[in-house]
């Protein structure tokens, strides 16, 4: 038994950078076809990720990430989520957030056109799921 | 023979323009580190991604259902080229070596009696390539205007790129760009995105799973449905990413050796202003002389 093996080795990695790496005891995953708990030693299991808050468990300590778009690939040398863009819930301002989506409530009431009418609901909805994953 | 005005006015705009190179000089290498760490915090992304579908397309590729983006079309009459090149000169030669890399390409595809289709995207390589391959040209992309490009206009361009592929425009994507080596060196490289099969071969390692089997949710066809472009995505977001880490590091170099350049003609000018200087002043006091004795 290596020393980490009580340890689970998470990885979380965006295009844009790798936002985390490193032991944690446990991670849960929103899988698509719904939540999954990632302890050490897990079997190998690839599965796409619908949007929403992964926990990472360490120390009894939980942060919360909010992820959208990607995959959960779990080997034997751990667990790689691929997210096309994460945000860490912790670093999020309630009452910020509360702001900015009553700003792009009116952004969508206002849009001039289909265009941006669309890009601002798109918006609007991110930030609602956003703030219902703080929720949880 | 000049005078000693006009040596003036060149030694000033010299100095002038000494300052602009001096000025792009330092600006690029801001923007290199800026750059460099943007190349380096995209590449686990890149790498892990690679590794999955190189995991998942081994269990795959051998099936009658593999997905076209993965196998190919099962033909390679059209290709579609896209060369990626920066969008600004004043870099040195890193534009025309991507241009030369990609006319090489061309070329040889055309000997070889295939259909080529060329995407650019950056301005640069287009006006060079479109001399020789205008016709061939289905579009430009600019990103003249973003300050910084992040994975959604890399999403863009894949987006366009799926579209032809869907709509059968083209059997085999290949992208060529700017490998970024370091601040010195940077190569131009061309890689094959569409069939993904071809561009996983080297790099991609499989992992050990220690006798186990994956685990597939929902199963292997839909995950690549969504992996693929993604990939694709991916690949191109990187390629842009060294393309402006080379493009700065290039232009750093460039500058650097206009500003010694502009350095070297202050040097001569100032030289050949003073000899002149001198030899006037020389001239002025024979004449003085000269005429102090001719009384």
């Amino acid at each position: 038994m290596s020393p980490m093996a009580d340890k689970l080795h998470f990885s979380l990695v965006s295009p844009e950078k790798e936002l985390f790496s490193g032991g944690v005891d446990s991670v849960t995953v929103p899988g698509s076809e719904g939540d999954f708990g990632v302890y050490p030693e897990h079997m190998p299991v690839m599965t796409a990720i619908r949007p929403g808050a992964i926990s990472v468990m360490n120390e009894e300590k939980e942060r919360r990430i909010y992820i959208r778009g990607g995959f959960a690939d779990v080997t034997s040398e751990g667990l790689t989520v691929l997210a096309e863009e994460a945000v860490e819930l912790g670093d999020l301002d309630p009452a910020k957030l509360a702001q900015d989506i009553t700003d792009a409530e009116e952004d969508v009431r206002d849009a001039e056109t289909e265009e941006k009418r669309e890009a601002a609901t798109e918006q609007l909805e991110y930030l609602q799921a956003l703030a219902s994953a703080m929720k949880d | 023979m000049a005078s000693l005005k006009e040596f003036r006015n060149r030694i000033d705009s010299v100095k002038s323009t000494q300052k602009i190179t001096k000025a792009m000089q330092m600006v690029a290498a801001a923007k290199l580190r800026r750059a460099q760490e943007a190349v380096e915090n995209a590449r686990p992304y890149a790498a892990r991604m690679n590794n999955v579908v190189a995991s998942l397309s081994h269990s795959m590729v051998d099936q009658p259902g593999a997905p076209t983006l993965l196998v190919g079309t099962g033909e390679s009459k059209t290709h579609l080229v896209v060369v990626a090149s920066a969008d600004r000169g004043l870099c040195g030669g890193f534009n025309g070596a991507i241009a030369r890399k990609a006319k090489d390409l061309i070329s040889g595809l055309i000997r070889d009696g295939k259909d080529v289709k060329i995407l650019c995207v950056g301005v640069k390589a287009f006006e060079q390539i479109k001399r020789l391959y205008g016709s061939r040209i289905i579009d430009v992309i600019s990103l003249r205007d973003h300050k910084y490009i992040n994975s959604g206009h890399a999403a863009e361009i894949s987006a366009k790129i799926l579209e032809m592929f869907e709509a059968g425009e083209f059997d085999v994507c290949t992208l060529v760009f700017s490998q970024f080596k370091n601040v010195m060196s940077q190569v131009p490289t061309s890689q094959i995105l569409i069939p993904a099969i071809e561009g996983i071969s080297e790099g991609g390692e499989l992992p050990d799973l220690g006798g186990a089997c994956y685990t597939y949710e929902p199963d292997e066809e839909e995950i690549l449905k969504v992996l693929l472009p993604r990939n694709l995505t991916t690949q191109v977001f990187q390629a842009l990413l060294e393309n402006v880490a080379g493009e700065m590091g290039a232009k750093m170099t460039a500058m650097d050796n206009a500003t010694r350049n502009a350095g070297e003609v202050i040097e001569q000018l100032t030289l050949q202003y003073n000899r002149k200087r001198q030899s006037m002043i020389t001239t002025e006091l024979i004449e003085i002389i000269a005429g102090a004795e001719a009384i």
